[in-house]
């Protein structure tokens, strides 16, 4: 450690500090190492020590047809959300940081509301208000609810972005004589993409792992993790901790791409 | 950008109801409202303004006015009655709100000091941290309904934690889900990164020359913490104390796949109203109540914080 160990207090605090943080870790890893421990499991209920092991119900989970319905489901619930969230928070965050107008402090606070919602009573509400307004619950539906919740969520990660960017920059370009547009798509863009970057990955697994809002919303049709709920609550077989464990693996596949990809754009 | 502001909007309004007619009034207001509607600023916050409006505003006021309906009425057509407040603290719904804020109150205060020492650590200590925040953020993207079947299969009769200690040592380890302790620990699992992370930004936001000064007029390291770290951080605490606290609130999965229904959660009460019971004006009445304790305590926070010196850490 190079710096002066008054400014970060003892070594002795520090070593507690990373243990504490591994304890953290292994608590936070150790039911997802179960969900892929019961996942190898041969037989239908789970038993520890695992006595026979097998990769048939990944079989079974990429064979299903039914699987393939609800993950295509997911996939265009999650799409959808992310392309229209991040079109809505690029706008919503330029006019959260970089523009100075009359009625932004409250913009900004209302604007945070549905983070600091419960979402099972949100789904519930919008529910509700749909079927006052005679909707039917289905996927669209559902990509309605997750905009309201991951809005604000995006919004906030792309404002973070813009409250780093220097406004004079796109002065300099009006100056030159570049039109709004010009200004927009060569300079604001291109400044806020790791931010609008970020926004689109919290967007897209945010409404991929998304249960409360869906549950309410998506009527007759179902998400992944809907499907796990309810193999979870009755009919449980290995196919909820192998399709669990694919879930999982594609979060974090797309968070450590996501992550690469920043990092090499950056060197570039 | 010197557009007027609402005061000299509603002066102009004022103007105009005085004097009835006078043209240079009312056209001074509708110039001072178009000058006002024309920022780049509100403009650009329309479309998220108008999410805002219909998908949260719009639900959360038809479920209010739901709660004045007679019980079991499928219109708010009707008039307004207040029977359903009646049933709620005549039945025993009071006994899952009370659970409901007991639990988001132990799990807020368990969640703070979990996260004190690897908010501190991630922000000041870790050097290359960004691997360590993939680790803790990931989670969040993982259905919590995953999450905490990972649980149940760890604490399971013959499941990791009982199997393991039968083969290694021959002990048999007692029921251990279905309970008030469980369910906390699925709540502290579930809401980890909500605390974690806005606490992680308070303490980035404690400039270290403060704590240098601090030690070097000879404050001790419970002084530096009591009077320097916790007071700078404050912003950030709080915002993960009451996002912590509000998600509990109206967490329904813990208690039911963890805890099996050994306290109900309000959120529970509301989902059995609105499906199950086909009861829409007690479910809404029971939401209202929640909305307007989140309601109080969001916005006596929020109103209090610069978002902008939070944010840009200025």
């Amino acid at each position: 450690m190079d710096t002066p160990s008054s400014a970060f207090g003892s070594r002795a605090s520090e070593r507690a500090m990373r243990i504490w943080t591994l304890v953290v870790l292994a608590f936070i890893y150790l039911p997802m190492v179960a969900v892929v421990l019961a996942s190898l499991s041969k037989i239908r209920f789970f038993m520890f020590p695992i006595k026979s092991w097998s990769l048939e119900w990944y079989g079974s989970v990429l064979g299903s047809i039914e699987i393939r319905d609800y993950l295509w489901t997911s996939v265009l619930i999650a799409a959808l959300v992310t392309l229209i969230s991040v079109l809505l928070a690029i706008a919503g965050a330029l006019a959260f940081a970089r523009y100075d107008w009359k009625g932004r402090t409250l913009y900004q606070k209302l604007i945070l509301l549905p983070i600091f919602f419960p979402q099972a009573v949100l789904g519930l509400a919008i529910l509700l208000w749909s079927s006052a307004w005679d909707i039917a619950p289905g996927w669209e539906l559902a990509v309605f609810a997750h905009l309201v919740w991951i809005v604000p969520v995006v919004t906030l990660v792309i404002s973070i972005q813009v409250y780093g960017f220097d406004p004079a920059v796109e002065e300099a370009a009006f100056d030159l004589g570049a039109s709004r547009w010009q200004v927009f798509k060569e300079i604001t863009l291109p400044i806020l993409w790791p931010g609008i970057f970020s926004g689109a990955l919290f967007a897209f697994l945010l409404s991929w792992g998304n249960f409360p809002l869906s549950t309410f919303t998506t009527g007759a049709e179902q998400t992944i993790p809907e499907w796990l709920y309810a193999k979870m609550v009755a009919g449980y077989t290995p196919q909820v901790p192998a399709l669990g464990t694919l879930t999982t693996l594609l979060a974090g596949i797309l968070l450590l791409g996501g992550y690469w990809l920043g990092t090499r754009g950056r060197k570039q | 950008m010197n557009a007027p502001g609402p005061s000299s909007l509603t002066q102009a309004r004022i103007d105009d109801t005085g004097d009835a007619g006078t043209p240079p009034a009312r056209e001074r207001g509708l110039k001072a409202l178009s000058t006002w509607a024309r920022q780049p600023g509100f403009l650009l916050s329309l479309p998220a303004l108008a999410v805002f409006i219909a998908g949260f505003i719009g639900p959360l006021a038809l479920v209010v006015l739901y709660s004045v309906m007679p019980a079991r009425s499928f219109g708010v057509d009707n008039l307004p009655t207040l029977e359903n407040f009646v049933t709620i603290f005549q039945d025993s719904y009071y006994l899952s709100f009370a659970w409901s804020i007991g639990l988001a109150l132990a799990t807020t205060v368990i969640l703070m000091l979990i996260c004190w020492p690897v908010a501190y650590g991630l922000s000041r200590v870790f050097r290359r941290s960004m691997i360590l925040t993939l680790l803790l953020v990931l989670p969040l993207f993982v259905s919590e309904n995953v999450r905490l079947f990972g649980w149940v299969l760890t604490l399971l009769n013959h499941g990791i934690l009982d199997g393991s200690l039968r083969t290694l040592f021959g002990w048999e380890v007692p029921e251990l889900l279905y309970n008030v302790p469980v369910t906390i620990l699925g709540m502290v699992y579930v809401y980890l990164p909500f605390m974690l992370f806005p606490m992680a930004l308070g303490v980035s936001m404690i400039p270290e020359s403060c704590r240098e000064a601090a030690f070097d007029m000879g404050a001790t390291r419970s002084q530096v913490f009591r009077e320097v770290e916790i007071p700078l951080a404050m912003p950030g605490i709080l915002i993960g104390a009451l996002l912590t606290f509000v998600l509990v609130l109206g967490s329904i999965s813990e208690a039911k796949i963890l805890g099996g229904q050994s306290v109900i959660m309000i959120a529970h009460d509301i989902e059995t109203a609105f499906t199950y019971a086909q009861n829409w004006p007690l479910g809404s009445a029971l939401s209202t109540l929640l909305i307007l304790l989140t309601g109080v305590l969001v916005i006596g926070l929020l109103s209090k914080l610069n978002l902008d010196k939070l944010l840009s850490r200025k």
